[in-house]
């Protein structure tokens, strides 16, 4: 694999943003994923979202682990620090990273296998701390750089290309986000990409972790005729039930929704994510309700699409340890250092 | 046999009873006096039940190390008393709780056993089982105070400070002192033989473990993010970092910290978190042991290869596996100066008391961001965990961090372009950035192949230009870490090389061989990679006996690799016993060495 320099091309007439950039100005470089992958689609969202949000780049931290999935980073916004960590550790590095600097917006891009197997222990650690981050899981089900071995999101019944079907039970993220308290969650399809910006976008600008779950087939290993992670199977079973709109801080919602069919939530920055579309008696602020109603979206053989959860109260890890607000790498010296005084006087205790 | 100012004094007591206060206080009684004296704790793995020792040298002399015997036994462990009794010297004392009468089968007729009837006085004088306990304790240290002469006035104001915020534990805790004090003087002729008298030699000097003064140290390096993952012997670090922290970083008006401190699932995640935080610019440390070392190794070798600050503090205890983990050792060297797959090789700091971690932990983080790679303090159990005498801990306010090759926004602004691995001041370190400054400064972080610009590759030229140029960094890291502490004289044409906790030991030992007309020079590396007046020093030797804590000889295996020096002139003197290290074993061995026909 070389290093493909993408060629500049001038268009002057694309829409920019609030800081005068363009959506080209938050791409990346060539990806060299399958043609077709799931993940590059992904991608794109990324970058619309983070485009339309006028996210400075050098604001932003891309992190990730190892894996098609954590290859990413590198294709979009190419002017952002990125951080392509060990297999299965990209959570701790964004825990560190954001408990020095929390005023970086933090991208991370995980897959089934680095997320719910090798880095199974550090996903539900960073649940704990609310660590404020946008979480994607690329879940295809298989290891591709492997060539096709199965992942622990593999369903049962699922067929490999070659070999039998899958007769363990998958690591669902979803419902295990939800059992370990995390406090934004939604599942999505890299094939629905209006869907999955605004869930992006919420992500993003929500104050804790936000997960999102994104069934990304592999063209390459996973896309075959029995497999539940394929484009056709996602598209027959999945269920664009629960819709979620992003509406920025300065923005009136303005779309016109029918009475009890749209429920507001504003974000700790004042943007609002506006659900629609929701059975009315569905809950998006209640853990047990999104919990049960997951469930027997499994029992029923249905992929739930959508943002099936969040919570704005509950603080981050940083809140919850109480630190300053200043971000900790900015402190200067005179601020960290007690001094030669103060040595003196703790000496005294030591005699 | 008489001794003032040189005893050695054991007590044997029960996990969980609260003698370490006892111990405490009886060691800095003593400290008090002006009597340089050593305290070693010999702990169980375990919370409450099993035997645990304290022993106290008082060492007029000013010596570091532990002695080779037992002047006076307090036996207060039913348990182990057989055994304790056989530690005695001839001619010793042993004394013991003599509310129950010990069998005839248990006496040494060449030692003198008294009987202080600890047990009784505690349950007539004080109420409650707690209560009885403790005081147990503590009335021990009033038959020592009889027996070896220390003045009972200075225990009272420590007790008094010590009791500053809980003022009615006070009279207890004295009237404890008394039982045992009167019914010495009133039972047995007193002062013994070896006892202690005033002196003037711990003037500006402290009491303190490695451990706390390492956590200092890395609060006045500017250390803001911890990440730990609680482990034996290196807990009291993070104790000790939080504590200090929560009394000079506490923002005024908010109430903030100025320190973000994570426990973290494992030292997997405690590292990663380390090197999140160092990547966007902070000073970030872990504190760990040895198998905190193994589940690191993985990130250490990203760091080392992405070429990010990290500052790992190892406080070493006995393995191999879990080992014997309250018992010290010397024996990650190899694993840490070459901790990770691939070609790999990082900075050590080799602290040989408390005051050299708290000065060396600042080291550590100005050479982590000056080298842009981990750097691992390594201390041990002995020292982190026993209370050491030092001088008092200075500090310089002129002090400022070394952030290293940090380019600013606008230093950015006025670059053509920014390479992050190309290395332009021909010193092997090349220029970062930190995320949120600019655009202009944006690079990928990478463990796998890339080139001087930061590119992804897998082409072997350009993967072999960066790794290559890590070598010359590895150079110029030899220019800035410590230099050894040397004694040198013309004379001798044989030395010690040594390192860490076993200079006490060393240097005791020295003093005796040389009495024994063996006169040997010494040299104590401070870091890895050796500075070449290591190599030097060696040159100048015929015969060097390299002294250490482990079983395989690390540190002479790091002297043939790095120093280049040939195996048959470096002697291994090995213990690893999971004991500290004594005078008496250096020079036994060395003269085992001479009757063999080595040169001294």
């Amino acid at each position: 694999m070389t290093y493909i320099t993408k060629p500049k091309v001038s268009h002057p007439n694309l829409p920019r943003n609030d800081l005068g950039l363009t959506a080209r100005d938050y791409e990346g470089a060539v990806s060299t994923l399958c043609a077709g992958c799931g993940h590059d689609s992904i991608t794109a969202a990324i970058v619309q979202a983070v485009f339309e949000l006028g996210i400075e780049p050098h604001k932003l931290g891309k992190m990730s682990g190892i894996g098609c999935s954590s290859k990413t980073p590198a294709y979009f916004v190419s002017q952002s620090h990125g951080f392509n960590s060990v297999h299965g550790r990209m959570a701790s590095v964004t825990t560190g990273a954001n408990a020095a600097n929390r005023d970086l917006t933090y991208i991370g891009v995980s897959g089934d296998g680095d997320s719910l197997s090798i880095g199974m222990g550090q996903f539900a650690h960073i649940i704990r701390r609310n660590l404020d981050m946008c979480y994607i899981i690329e879940n295809n089900g298989v290891y591709g750089l492997t060539k096709g071995q199965y992942s622990a999101s593999a369903d049962v019944g699922s067929t490999a290309k070659k070999g039998p079907a899958n007769r363990q039970m998958p690591i669902d993220p979803v419902s295990t986000a939800i059992g370990l308290g995390a406090t934004y969650i939604a599942r999505s399809f890299s094939g629905d990409k209006s869907q999955l910006v605004p869930l992006i976008k919420g992500a993003i600008m929500h104050k804790g972790f936000s997960l999102l779950d994104i069934i990304s087939p592999c063209v390459t290993f996973n896309d075959h005729e029995g497999s539940t992670k394929s484009y056709a199977h996602t598209r027959a079973h999945f269920h664009h039930v629960i819709d979620a709109d992003f509406v920025p801080p300065a923005e009136e919602i303005v779309a016109a929704y029918k009475e009890g069919e749209a429920m507001p939530v504003e974000l700790h920055d004042g943007s609002k994510i506006v659900f629609r579309k929701v059975d009315k008696d569905y809950d998006p602020t209640s853990r047990a309700a999104a919990f049960s109603f997951l469930r027997d979206s499994v029992n029923a053989g249905e992929i739930i699409t959508g943002l099936l959860y969040i919570d704005e109260e509950t603080g981050d890890m940083h809140d919850l340890s109480g630190s300053v607000e200043t971000p900790l790498s900015k402190l200067p010296y005179e601020d960290l250092s007690p001094g030669k005084a103060a040595l003196a006087e703790v000496m005294s205790r030591y005699r | 046999m008489s001794n003032v100012n040189d005893v050695v004094v054991k007590i044997g007591t029960v996990n969980g009873t609260g003698s370490a206060s006892a111990n405490g206080l009886l060691m800095k009684s003593i400290f008090r006096m002006g009597i340089p004296v050593v305290g070693k704790n010999f702990f169980p793995s375990n919370i409450q039940g099993l035997p645990t020792w304290y022993e106290v040298r008082v060492t007029g002399d000013g010596y570091h190390c532990r002695a080779d015997r037992i002047d006076v036994m307090v036996a207060m462990n039913a348990q182990t008393y057989t055994e304790d009794m056989a530690e005695v010297r001839s001619g010793g004392w042993l004394i013991y709780d003599s509310t129950w009468p010990r069998s005839r089968l248990l006496n040494r007729e060449d030692i003198n056993v008294l009987g202080v009837p600890l047990s009784a006085m505690c349950n007539e004088n004080f109420d409650g089982a707690r209560s009885r306990i403790l005081m147990k304790n503590i009335a021990y240290v009033g038959v020592l105070a009889a027996l070896l002469d220390i003045d009972l006035e200075v225990i009272k104001t420590l007790l008094e400070e010590t009791f500053a915020n809980k003022k009615k534990l006070v009279p207890m805790n004295l009237e404890a002192i008394r039982l045992g004090y009167d019914y010495v003087k009133e039972h047995f002729e007193c002062p013994l033989p070896v006892r202690v008298e005033k002196m003037d030699k711990t003037r500006d000097h402290i009491i303190i473990d490695g451990n706390t003064a390492a956590g200092l140290g890395c609060v006045y390096a500017g250390a803001t993010v911890g990440a730990w993952y609680p482990i034996t012997p290196s807990t009291s670090v993070m104790d000790a970092y939080k504590a200090f922290a929560k009394q000079f970083r506490i923002d005024d008006e908010t109430g903030g910290k100025k320190f973000c401190i994570v426990q973290a699932e494992d030292e997997l995640a405690a590292i990663g978190m380390v090197l999140g935080a160092t990547w966007n610019g902070a000073r970030a440390f872990t504190p760990t042991s040895g198998p905190g070392i193994s589940l690191m190794s993985e990130f250490i070798g990203f760091a080392y290869y992405s070429e990010l600050p990290a500052v790992i503090i190892n406080i070493q205890r006995t393995g191999p596996s879990t080992g014997m983990p309250t018992r010290t050792q010397q024996c990650d060297l190899l694993t840490c100066a070459y901790a990770s797959h691939g070609d790999t090789k990082h900075v050590l700091l080799f602290p040989a008391n408390p005051e050299e971690c708290f000065y060396m932990s600042v080291a550590a983080f100005d050479l982590a961001d000056r080298l842009q790679t981990p750097v691992m303090l390594l201390s041990d159990l002995d020292i982190g965990m026993n209370d050491w005498i030092c001088p008092d801990l200075q500090w310089d306010d002129s002090y400022q961090p070394d952030k290293g090759k940090v380019l600013s926004a606008e230093q950015l602004e006025s670059m053509d372009k920014f390479y992050r691995y190309l290395d332009v001041d021909g010193d092997g370190i090349t220029y970062r950035t930190l995320p949120g400054e600019s655009a202009k400064g944006s690079y990928f972080t990478r463990g796998s192949g890339h080139t001087k610009y930061g590119a992804y590759t897998e082409n072997s030229a350009d993967y072999q230009e960066v790794i290559d140029r890590l070598l010359v960094k590895w150079e110029t890291a030899r220019t800035l870490v410590p230099e050894p502490e040397v004694e040198y004289s013309k004379f001798n044409k044989s030395a010690i090389l040594s390192i860490g906790s076993c200079d006490g030991a060393v240097r005791e030992a020295l003093v005796q061989l040389k009495d024994k007309n063996v006169g040997l020079n010494y040299c104590r590396v401070k870091a890895f990679p050796f500075p070449k007046s290591v190599r030097e020093f060696i040159d100048k030797h015929d015969l060097i006996y390299v002294v250490e804590q482990n079983r395989d000889a690390q540190l002479r295996s790091l002297l043939i690799l790095d120093a280049e020096i040939s195996q048959e002139k470096l002697i291994p003197l090995l213990h690893y016993d999971g004991m500290p290290i004594g005078a008496d074993f250096v020079v036994k061995r060395v003269l085992e060495e001479v009757a063999k026909g080595r040169a001294a």
